[in-house]
């Protein structure tokens, strides 16, 4: 865990990714290859799961530090990270004793079966032979968010330094959710036998949110335009008869969409078609919500198929007949891919991605503005003549999203920040008029102010505290917000009968007084022509 | 003997404030930071360091009666005097004394020894104010020592990367510990206006601290290898860009938390304070003897109750006006 902690350390230590990139391949030279593994599947998000309960380890951990329970959960609260709590409070250690990387998570993968008293001593002794950075690292293993501030691309980047193979190889293999257990450094990254890794996909390639007019892309020639779905993004993959459909995060969801089985004998072997996961019907898609009930069930009725049958709505094809096609040009690719599609068997769970005919950068521009009337969140700008790339890159691959829609709230509740925000009053509750003149809670929201304004807020909210509720003060209605959503729902399950997507407050409109703030009224009315 | 009213500490018998935040006609002053010396007082009492800070930032014509540590002086029947708090050079802890009746007023203190200001000491008494700023278990801060050789260990590593070194620290206080503990061997010491006024100031009182007032003239080449000690005010500034290349670090008891750290975006954060971590509130509160407890600025509530429920004193959480919001004081 040593080598590991001061990796985590380093890491964390810096803002450069120079220095972060330094620091992966200052540890790959120095661990041993299992750890390697572990550590490469750590870095990348390959956590394990949480083999104890939370309260498990609160409790533990207030028990030994000699603290009563309320006064560690104020203690949290403030930190707003569990492993970083607890790493804090507990006493400080008795004499290190270093534990592998590997080691430690193999005991936690076998914590499962365990009685409550083995867990609680397994997990003690590890505290007790760890020094503080340990202690964080290793709890945050147990808490099951371990999160490290390196981006999957600088891990690569390390990787090809360390092993001196090329990069888009590297990307490759990291796919998927492979077991360092069942690995070694040259099983993981060396040449593949043919068939032993049918089920990986190729790295995502992203777009980056067009940030210049479009005019300065050039001929609108040079470019398909296609609708921005809100769905989820995904791979198909057929090899050797086996069926596998990738979400973006990495989850392998085959499974969860019996629609798509039939592709196995449908699309032949050596076909990854890349595409827009989404619940459609009638020839348009739903909202997402419909989605997310849907991948939130654990068996899938007959009922929910028919109320939410998915389609992949497919814009590239990366494999064909077994040949990676990523180098070949966009409009290649898009070729194949139509032929592909034109069989009459797969049409109704296989939809091509439709080109928009525009002859004009302003036509473009009037569409996105109105994407919310066609279904869409925007348009995805794509550069015909492009390879397919991994990652998010800048250049050739743009999406284009409509704006979102707001509404002024007033502010009502503020609670203060977890983790990155201690001690500072940084969530923020957000109301409009009713009709009886009282203040609806509808949104929440916690970013889009700067630090400063963050800071004035934070003094402000300190002064004018009408009732505090644990963590949550009251403030009189006074600051107005202008908050922005991508999208907007009835929902029985929020107290003011509206749900948003992705709220966040864009600007702090200091010239308006709270009267002035939106009513319910309008959140109903935007319902309304939001999902006309 | 003392109340806690909406302008500050206050003692009706000698008609006497502390730390006010709204002019009094009389008021006692721990030491020189702003949340805690304000301008607009008929008349100051403070320690004669701080005399010297307050005379600087307020102005040479405010009418100030000083004090030595230890030195009383009797107003209407309260004897009053000031004990060194450890937190700044100047800073004391206010003692008053009324018939048999003793209470004393922290300020900001803390128990380690900075190697700069008098450390503090411990002064018994029935009633005892204390600040809280750290006051959660969370703030157990690594011995003063340590951190210094991590400092002194990243600025000679950048120095031997061709890199600058920015050391952001509260002009007053903190940056005056920075410099005493830096190792002059690794590289020259520049510093900022701020700094460089606050040493002159103390320079009257005799301290003398190295480093030299990076004036707009100096060039790149003179500040190659450099520590450059900062307030965290310069932090996001046009001012810093003349030290490219440089790493920059924040020193405050802020960064055990990696969030504070992280929010700050600096390249280190080193935990340097000039409070009390949760280990000294407990030790000092206990080695006054006081039977009861008034804790004020910072985590008021629940340090209170736990001297309630674990030491079984008197504890009340006292919430002042003027205190500070604990992310100012860095
Ligand atoms: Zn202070
Ligand atoms: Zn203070």
């Amino acid at each position: 865990m040593k080598l590991f902690t001061q990796l985590f350390v380093a890491v964390d230590q810096t803002t450069k990714t120079n220095d972060k990139v330094a620091a992966i391949v200052n540890y790959l030279q120095h661990a041993d290859d299992r750890s390697k593994l572990y550590a490469i599947a750590l870095l990348i998000g390959n956590r394990p799961k949480r083999p104890v309960r939370t309260s498990d380890l609160k409790f533990w951990a207030a028990d030994i530090s000699r603290i009563p329970y309320w006064l560690f959960e104020e203690s949290y609260h403030i930190v707003g990270d569990l492993a970083e709590a607890i790493a804090l409070m507990l006493p400080p250690h008795a004499p290190e004793k270093e534990h592998r990387l590997p080691d430690v998570i193999g005991q936690l993968a076998g914590l499962h079966g365990l009685s409550d008293d083995r867990k609680r001593e397994i997990i003690t002794t590890y505290w007790r032979d760890m020094d503080t950075d340990q202690r964080f690292v290793f709890t945050k293993l147990i808490t099951g968010n371990f999160r490290i501030g390196v981006s999957r691309q600088l891990v690569i980047k390390a990787l090809v330094i360390h092993l001196g193979i090329d990069e888009a190889a590297v990307a490759h293999r990291l796919m998927g959710k492979w077991l360092p257990a069942k690995e070694t450094m040259t099983s993981l990254f060396a040449e593949s036998k043919k068939g032993a890794r049918d089920f990986q996909p190729y790295p995502f390639y992203l777009a980056y949110q067009l940030d210049s007019p479009p005019e300065s892309l050039g001929d609108i020639g040079d470019w398909y335009i296609e609708r921005k779905l809100d769905g989820i993004r995904g791979q198909i993959i057929v090899r050797n008869g086996q069926l596998f459909v990738w979400s973006r995060g990495e989850d392998l969801l085959t499974d969860k969409f019996p629609e798509f089985a039939p592709l196995r004998n449908l699309l032949p072997d050596g076909t990854v078609i890349d595409g827009e996961i989404i619940p459609w019907k009638d020839e348009r898609p739903l909202s997402f919500q419909v989605m997310q009930t849907r991948i939130g069930r654990k068996s899938l009725s007959p009922k929910i198929l028919q109320e939410a049958p998915l389609v992949m709505v497919c814009f590239d094809l990366l494999e064909w007949k077994g040949e990676d096609m990523r180098d070949t040009p966009m409009y290649y690719r898009r070729k194949l891919l139509e032929t592909l599609l034109s069989s009459p068997g797969l049409r109704h769970v296989l939809l091509l991605s439709e080109l928009m005919p525009f002859n004009h950068w302003g036509e473009v521009a009037v569409f996105r503005q109105h994407a919310r009337d066609f279904h869409c969140e925007g348009v995805m700008l794509k550069r015909k003549g492009s390879t397919y790339g991994s990652g998010r890159r800048r250049g050739n691959w743009w999406k284009w999203k409509t704006n979102p829609l707001t509404v002024d709230g007033v502010l009502i509740y503020a609670q203060s920040g977890h983790g990155r925000r201690a001690n500072l009053y940084t969530d923020y509750t957000f109301a409009v008029w009713g009709d009886d003149g009282t203040l609806v809670p509808f949104a929440k929201a916690y970013s889009g102010l700067t630090d400063k304004e963050i800071a004035e807020l934070d003094r402000w909210i300190k002064h004018h505290t009408v009732e505090r509720f644990g963590p949550v003060r009251s403030v009189p209605p006074h600051h107005v917000f202008e908050i922005a959503f991508e999208g907007i729902q009835a929902s029985s399950r929020h107290k003011s009968g509206v749900a948003l997507r992705f709220p966040r407050i864009l600007r702090w409109r200091r010239d308006k007084s709270p009267e002035s703030a939106n009513t319910h009224a309008d959140l109903l009315e935007l319902i309304q022509s939001a999902n006309a | 003997m003392l109340k806690f009213t909406e302008r500050g500490v206050y003692c009706p018998q000698a008609d006497v404030y502390i730390d006010p935040w709204e002019p009094v006609e009389r008021a006692i002053v721990t030491h020189g930071h702003s949340d805690h010396a304000r301008r607009g007082m008929g008349r100051y009492l403070c320690h004669q360091h701080t005399a010297l800070i307050l005379r600087s930032r307020l102005g040479v014509d405010i009418v100030i009666q000083e004090l030595a540590y230890q030195q009383a002086v009797s107003i209407n029947g309260v004897r009053i005097s000031l004990h060194p708090a450890g937190h700044i050079i100047g800073s004391a802890q206010v003692r008053l004394a009324y018939k048999g009746e003793v209470w004393v007023v922290s300020g900001d203190y803390k128990c380690v020894n900075d190697g700069v200001s008098i450390p503090y000491e411990p002064v018994p008494c029935h009633h005892f104010v204390t600040e809280s700023t750290f006051g959660l278990p969370i703030y157990r801060f690594p011995q003063p020592g340590a951190v210094f050789s991590e400092i002194n260990g990243w600025w000679a590593q950048n120095a031997a990367e061709g890199t600058n070194t920015v050391l952001l620290g509260y002009a007053l206080g903190k940056s005056q510990v920075i410099l005493r503990h830096l190792d002059t061997s690794i590289g020259p010491i520049f510093l900022h206006g701020a700094v460089a006024n606050a040493n002159a100031v103390l320079a009257s009182a005799g301290y003398q601290f190295p480093g030299d007032y990076l004036i707009p003239e100096t060039g790149r080449q003179t500040v190659k290898g450099a520590a450059i000690v900062a307030p965290p005010s310069a932090l996001n500034t046009s001012w810093l860009r003349k030290l490219m290349p440089y790493r920059i670090a924040l020193c405050s008891g802020w960064m055990q938390l990696r969030g504070t750290r992280r929010r700050k975006g600096v390249d280190r954060g080193f935990v340097l304070s000039d409070h009390a971590d949760w280990d000294q509130l407990n030790r000092a509160v206990i080695a006054t003897g006081a039977g009861d407890v008034y804790v004020t600025h910072g985590y008021e509530g629940p340090f209170a109750r736990w001297l309630r429920d674990q030491h079984g004193l008197q504890a009340s959480e006292v919430h002042l006006r003027g205190a500070a919001t604990v992310e100012d004081e860095l």
